[in-house]
């Protein structure tokens, strides 16, 4: 046990330093010189030159490298190039929003997602079933912007119940943080709900299928209580590793819906470096994270130990 | 092969038309989702035949709700919203093809050698778990950010995230062939080992490669919409849904039809595209289809 976690935590190093090199290549490896293509098309020979000082350009690759990952272990990202400000304090800055969305969401779409796999694997072949299955194909088809837009129509300009766009603050009342995330969140998690349906029916049909559960049932045990107990306790592992999975398509979401939402969080940050070609920004963003998706799945690898005690390694 | 061969002469001898039915009712998901990609399909290609034009501007009659003259309405520059979304399609569906395409061929490369031989293996394997670790959608603005946008920057950007999970899926069934007695056989028999590859395990890849295929194109076309709609895609002048959706963000409570034009097609090509993947990995990968 022992030794398959510390080999799990080798290998999550290992991944981060693949990515850390990848992320560090993508402005080197392109065609054209980095500092011209951060410059932009306008820039005269001396801006370029500024900014190849800036970055420390004229060293060799290994030895750019090996300074980029000490400051980033050390958390320094970079300076921004449009702003001057360093890339760590200006994420910082937009996290709050950013987590707050994410993490609503999360809990929203995963009570809601296990409830509809659960209750279609109850009900399989019957119209609750198949209704759960179509809803989930389009959940799973139509674009988060697409969604953001249509719930903004109907709810915030026409029905009138909810505010158009932005955040509030967690610190100016729960009221107004909650009024604003409730559309993101539905937009952001549909395909999140839908994808995590999808592998509960799945899973939770297989177990149902197990010797134990027709005992189970011969024995009386009522059915929530062995649909819960018995049975999802047992479909859990795939449910789980879909959760984790699944993050990956969350923070490709938050991107778009911040973007659809106005909501001024790091998905924002790096969608606005875009069109200032502010690269270290670009960087950083995608540092963290995959980052935070690669450390989501080493927690969802560890969980397996604790909820099934037959794997062991 | 054999299964149809020994079906009884009264099954082939039906009249094409209860063939056709038999298989509509048997695969309705293949079948809707093929009818409405086809008749998109077509409508993209004939676009000029019935459309109007997509890139004049015509100031005087910005933001027309939808009539006969122009059936969706005209976006904030007067254009038609109709022919511009029937034009996006063109690109839509060229960047989702392309990207299954080029996928799926330099994957099964990378996941032949990967599984093949053991040395690669290791060097490969770490090199897509993190590449697979980075979100498709920041990979592909980091790439499309770099470099000038245009269709094909857009579609390196989205095939380089695509590939790992090609790669996985090949190298597991290459895994599980080589060991099968008739390949043990062939290598018995000195086969060359590129003979052994194409003949012996390549066949086994194709049915898991065209489900693969489907939903990369479906991913495709919805990070295609996405970049473009973040402005990190297509040049702004085409007419594709993402950019005519970032367009027209500001006028959605005026002119709702320039948003749910774009957006409804972008939606129902993906879902096209999604149910005949369904239906083709029920018929095509059994055993995958019980795991979904």
């Amino acid at each position: 046990m022992l030794t398959y976690i510390a080999g799990r935590l080798a290998s999550t190093v290992l991944v981060m330093g693949i990515v850390a090199v990848f992320v560090f290549l993508l402005l080197h490896l392109s065609p054209g010189d980095p500092a011209a293509i951060i410059a932009g098309d306008n820039a005269t020979g001396d801006q370029i030159a500024a900014i190849r000082r800036q970055l420390g350009l004229d060293d060799a690759l290994p030895v750019q490298f090996f300074r980029w990952v000490t400051a980033v272990l050390q958390g320094d990202l970079g300076i921004s190039i449009f702003s001057n400000e360093p890339v760590a304090k200006l994420i910082s800055q937009r996290v709050e929003p950013t987590l707050s969305l994410a993490l609503t969401t999360m809990t929203v779409a995963v009570t809601l997602a296990v409830s509809f796999g659960v209750l279609a694997a109850w009900k399989v072949g019957t119209w609750i079933d198949r209704a759960l299955m179509v809803v989930s194909v389009i959940g799973f088809s139509v674009p988060v912007f697409v969604v953001g837009y249509m719930l903004i129509y109907v709810f915030s300009i026409n029905l009138r119940w909810l505010p158009v766009q932005g955040y509030s603050p967690i610190e100016q009342g729960l009221g107004p943080w909650i009024e604003r995330l409730i559309l993101p969140s539905i937009a952001l998690g549909l395909a999140y709900v839908a994808l995590i349906a999808r592998i509960t029916r799945t899973s939770m049909l297989e177990v149902l299928a197990e010797d134990y559960i027709r005992t189970a049932r011969a024995k009386g045990v009522a059915n929530h209580s062995m649909l819960l107990k018995h049975a999802l306790k047992n479909a859990g592992v795939p449910i789980i590793t879909v959760i984790g999975i699944g993050v990956a398509l969350l923070i490709g979401g938050v991107v778009i819906t911040e973007t659809v939402f106005n909501i001024p969080g790091v998905g924002r940050l790096v969608v606005d470096a875009i069109s200032k070609r502010d690269y270290p920004i670009i960087q950083g963003v995608i540092l963290i994270f995959s980052g935070v998706y690669v450390l989501v799945n080493l927690a969802v690898d560890l969980t397996y130990t604790l909820l099934d005690p037959r794997i062991r390694y | 092969m054999s299964v149809i061969a020994a079906e009884p002469p009264i099954a082939t001898a039906q009249p094409r038309g209860a063939q056709l039915r038999r298989f509509a009712r048997r695969n309705p998901t293949i079948v809707a989702g093929g009818i409405i990609l086809s008749i998109i399909t077509l409508m993209a290609i004939a676009a000029p035949l019935f459309t109007g034009d997509a890139i004049t501007m015509h100031p005087a009659q910005r933001l027309r709700p939808p009539s006969d003259v122009n059936l969706l309405g005209t976006d904030h520059l007067g254009r038609d919203i109709f022919a511009r979304t029937v034009y996006g399609a063109r690109v839509s569906l060229f960047v989702g093809v392309a990207v299954a395409t080029m996928s799926i061929t330099l994957g099964l490369m990378i996941g032949l050698m990967s599984g093949y031989f053991r040395k690669v293996d290791l060097v490969v394997m770490r090199l897509m778990d993190g590449l697979m670790a980075i979100p498709a959608i920041l990979l592909a603005i980091a790439l499309v950010a770099l470099t000038r946008a245009s269709v094909s920057t857009v579609i390196f950007a989205i095939t380089i995230p695509e590939i790992p999970r090609v790669v996985r899926l090949v190298r597991a069934v290459v895994l599980s062939v080589r060991e099968a007695p008739y390949v043990e056989a062939a290598i018995a028999g000195g086969t060359p080992t590129w003979k052994i590859l194409l003949r012996h395990i390549v066949p086994n890849t194709i049915a898991p490669l065209i489900v693969q295929a489907t939903y990369i194109c479906a991913s495709a076309i919805l990070i295609e919409a996405a970049l473009s709609f973040l402005g990190a895609g297509t040049p702004p002048e085409i007419p594709t849904w993402g950019n005519m959706i970032a367009q027209s963000r500001l006028f959605l409570s005026r002119a709702p039809w320039t948003i749910f034009a774009p957006g409804i097609a972008l939606a129902l090509v993906v879902l096209a595209v999604n149910l005949l993947g369904d239906g083709l990995r029920d018929r095509l990968d059994p055993r995958l289809a019980r795991r979904m």
